[in-house]
């Protein structure tokens, strides 16, 4: 189920600013690790370069290796789409499809997939529901639209869609930015849970949120406004947060600085 | 305040408005004035008062007024038609929706729209066929595939399109594109002859698919422009939804732009339908102007209400100009149902549509 991903001398350009430079990383299955860092370092450009969400900007574009299970995904013979099959993603915001029900929402990965038959799709949606805690609340309701739902439904909603397809490894980008503290929980609750099936890497602003629910954490930085983002230390999270080795990790988690 | 309650709810903001800027200036330094209507008031006593006659309820008016007009248009529109309509309806002589054929200036005038109703509406729906999926192509090439540099000017030559005169188009079909049109309806009438619509003995050329096919021009840029409009206003954010989880880009196109977008293609495709239903010199100068019910669409024919006002107003009487008035109410209504089922179409999936806002 859950893959390694290892990142080798990634660098990320929207055109010809670089946005990030050099990162190498490795992430082991079935853990949470957390990107932090101040606002403009690259974190979810990084985040969004791993899945090749990067790419779809006009103009970016990536230099490095980036390995799932060692298979390179920039390889030239490697299928995008399937790529991102394996790789899920949640964003900042919920971003439900507005047409659809929510039952229509949950199995839309599946459509593209081809699933059409009923009993299966019917399935996928109460498993991916169930999942991402959500079912009791919608158990009722499968046909009303999804973007009815609250904000915090709505994202694990987000969340149901993007494990219905079964993928190896979950990117979550910032994913209770726009929530309050309650459904922010709710879904780090349940971030504990999918832990046990997937990889998870999070991209958040909140520190405590790192501390929480994290295994491993890294640190992203800039030295200042134009110059790409680094990776300035990637260990355990309790590290991290207790005794980090470098003095820029520790200004930041402080609150010294950004 | 509260010399007038019952508007107090619309003026709110204007009376906070006014008050602040009093108050503005009043900070500036300027002395309190006496005299309660003087500005730069405001340090002095009690609120200030609101302006009974002012912008705000002038402007009230003037929109009340712009809006009461579209009515009273409406209904005279409406009553003019009805009084000319009906004495030449009760003078004619056959039935007026079931008879083929328009002859209202003589004595016995005989007239019936059926044929006429019959060629506006194929020659309408035929158009749209042929507009919509290359329109909705276009719409698509220029807000998802095209890029910008080439997107933009094409996007300017399509509106450009639009504003070429029908008349113009009419010509244009008459003398020009008639004749691939005719030798693609020899080719047609040749192998598929045994197609009842693609029949008959000829001659071949001013038909129903010329009219129909310069009308899909004259109806393209419109229906193009708007769907292309809907198309960028699809958030990004579902499309990244579509693409994230593994849609190809036709796939993210089907799963996010275009049911978003599909309420915005319906007026569309109805706007354009509206102008083909009621676009009339253009086909007065292509069709082949006959009085029949014929499926075919490759012969020599073809008529429709608007060119046959055009044709027939010249040389009508009384009685004539209250029968070509009686086919205007039918096309009327003709569009005001295409419109109304446009609307029921939209409106029933509108609890979609609001939940996303």
């Amino acid at each position: 189920m859950a893959k390694r991903i290892e990142a080798y001398n990634v660098s990320s350009y929207y055109g010809s600013f670089k946005a990030i430079d050099n990162i190498s990383m490795t992430v082991e299955p079935k853990t949470i690790t957390a990107l932090i860092g101040p606002s403009g370092c690259g974190k979810s450009t990084f985040l969004r370069s791993i899945n090749r969400m990067h790419e779809v900007l006009p103009g970016a574009r990536i230099e490095g290796r980036l390995t799932i299970d060692d298979q390179n995904i920039y390889d030239s013979d490697v299928d995008v789409t399937a790529v991102r099959r394996m790789i899920g993603m949640v964003f900042q915001r919920p971003n439900p499809f507005p047409t659809m029900s929510i039952y229509e929402n949950v199995v839309a990965g599946l459509r593209l997939n081809g699933v059409r038959k009923k009993s299966l799709l019917d399935e996928a949606c109460e498993k991916s529901l169930v999942a991402a805690n959500l079912w009791n609340e919608v158990k009722d309701r499968l046909d009303r639209p999804g973007a009815g739902l609250s904000g915090g439904q709505q994202q694990r909603l987000c969340i149901a869609r993007t494990i219905a397809v079964e993928p190896q490894v979950v990117l979550m980008d910032e994913p209770c930015s726009a929530l309050d503290p309650i459904s922010t929980l709710a879904i780090e609750d349940l971030m504990f849970k999918l832990k046990d099936r997937f990889t998870i890497i999070i991209v958040t602003h909140n520190m405590q949120q790192a501390a929480r629910v994290s295994d491993r954490t890294g640190f992203f930085s800039i030295d200042k406004t134009g110059d790409p983002g680094r990776l300035i230390e990637y260990d355990d999270t309790q590290k991290i947060f207790s005794n980090p080795s470098e003095k820029k990790t520790e200004d930041y988690i402080t609150g010294r600085f950004g | 305040m509260g010399d007038t309650s019952p508007r107090s709810a619309e003026t709110g903001t204007g009376g906070t408005l006014t008050t602040d800027g009093r108050r503005g200036s009043a900070g500036g330094g300027v002395p309190p004035a006496h005299t309660p209507d003087s500005p730069g008031l405001g340090g002095g006593g009690g609120l200030p008062r609101r302006t009974r006659f002012g912008m705000e309820s002038g402007f009230r008016v003037l929109t009340l007024a712009a809006g009461a007009m579209v009515l009273v248009i409406i209904v005279a529109i409406a009553v003019f038609l009805i009084s000319k309509a009906v004495p030449a309806l009760r003078a004619n002589t056959e039935n007026f929706f079931t008879f083929n054929g328009w002859s209202p200036n003589g004595t016995e005038p005989r007239f019936g729209i059926a044929a006429l109703a019959f060629g506006t509406v194929l020659s309408a729906v035929l158009a749209l066929l042929v507009a919509v999926p290359v329109a909705l192509g276009i719409a698509l090439f220029l807000s998802h595939y095209a890029p910008r540099r080439i997107a933009t000017p094409l996007g300017f030559v399509i509106d450009l399109l639009a504003a070429v005169p029908s008349v113009v188009f009419g010509l244009w079909g008459r003398d020009v594109f008639i004749n691939p049109v005719r030798d693609f309806s020899v080719w047609l009438n040749e192998y598929f002859g045994w197609l009842p619509i693609f029949g008959g003995d000829g001659p071949f050329g001013r038909s129903i698919m010329l009219g129909a096919l310069v009308l899909a021009i004259m109806v393209l840029p419109i229906i193009t422009s708007l769907s292309r409009e809907v198309f960028l206003q699809t958030p990004a954010m579902n499309e990244e939804a579509a693409l994230a989880l593994g849609a190809t880009k036709w796939e993210m196109i089907r799963t996010a732009v275009l049911p978003y977008g599909k309420p915005g293609i319906i007026a569309a495709v109805m706007l354009g339908l509206g102008r083909a239903l009621g676009e009339t010199i253009a086909l007065a100068m292509t069709l082949g102007i006959t009085f029949d019910i014929s499926a075919n669409l490759i012969e020599n024919g073809g008529n429709t209400i608007a060119a046959n006002i055009a044709n027939a107003f010249g040389e009508a009487n009384d009685t004539g100009r209250g029968a070509l008035i009686a086919s205007g109410l039918v096309l009327f209504a003709i569009t005001l149902v295409v419109n109304m089922t446009a609307r029921a179409i939209i409106y029933r999936r509108r609890e979609f549509r609001d939940s996303a806002a």
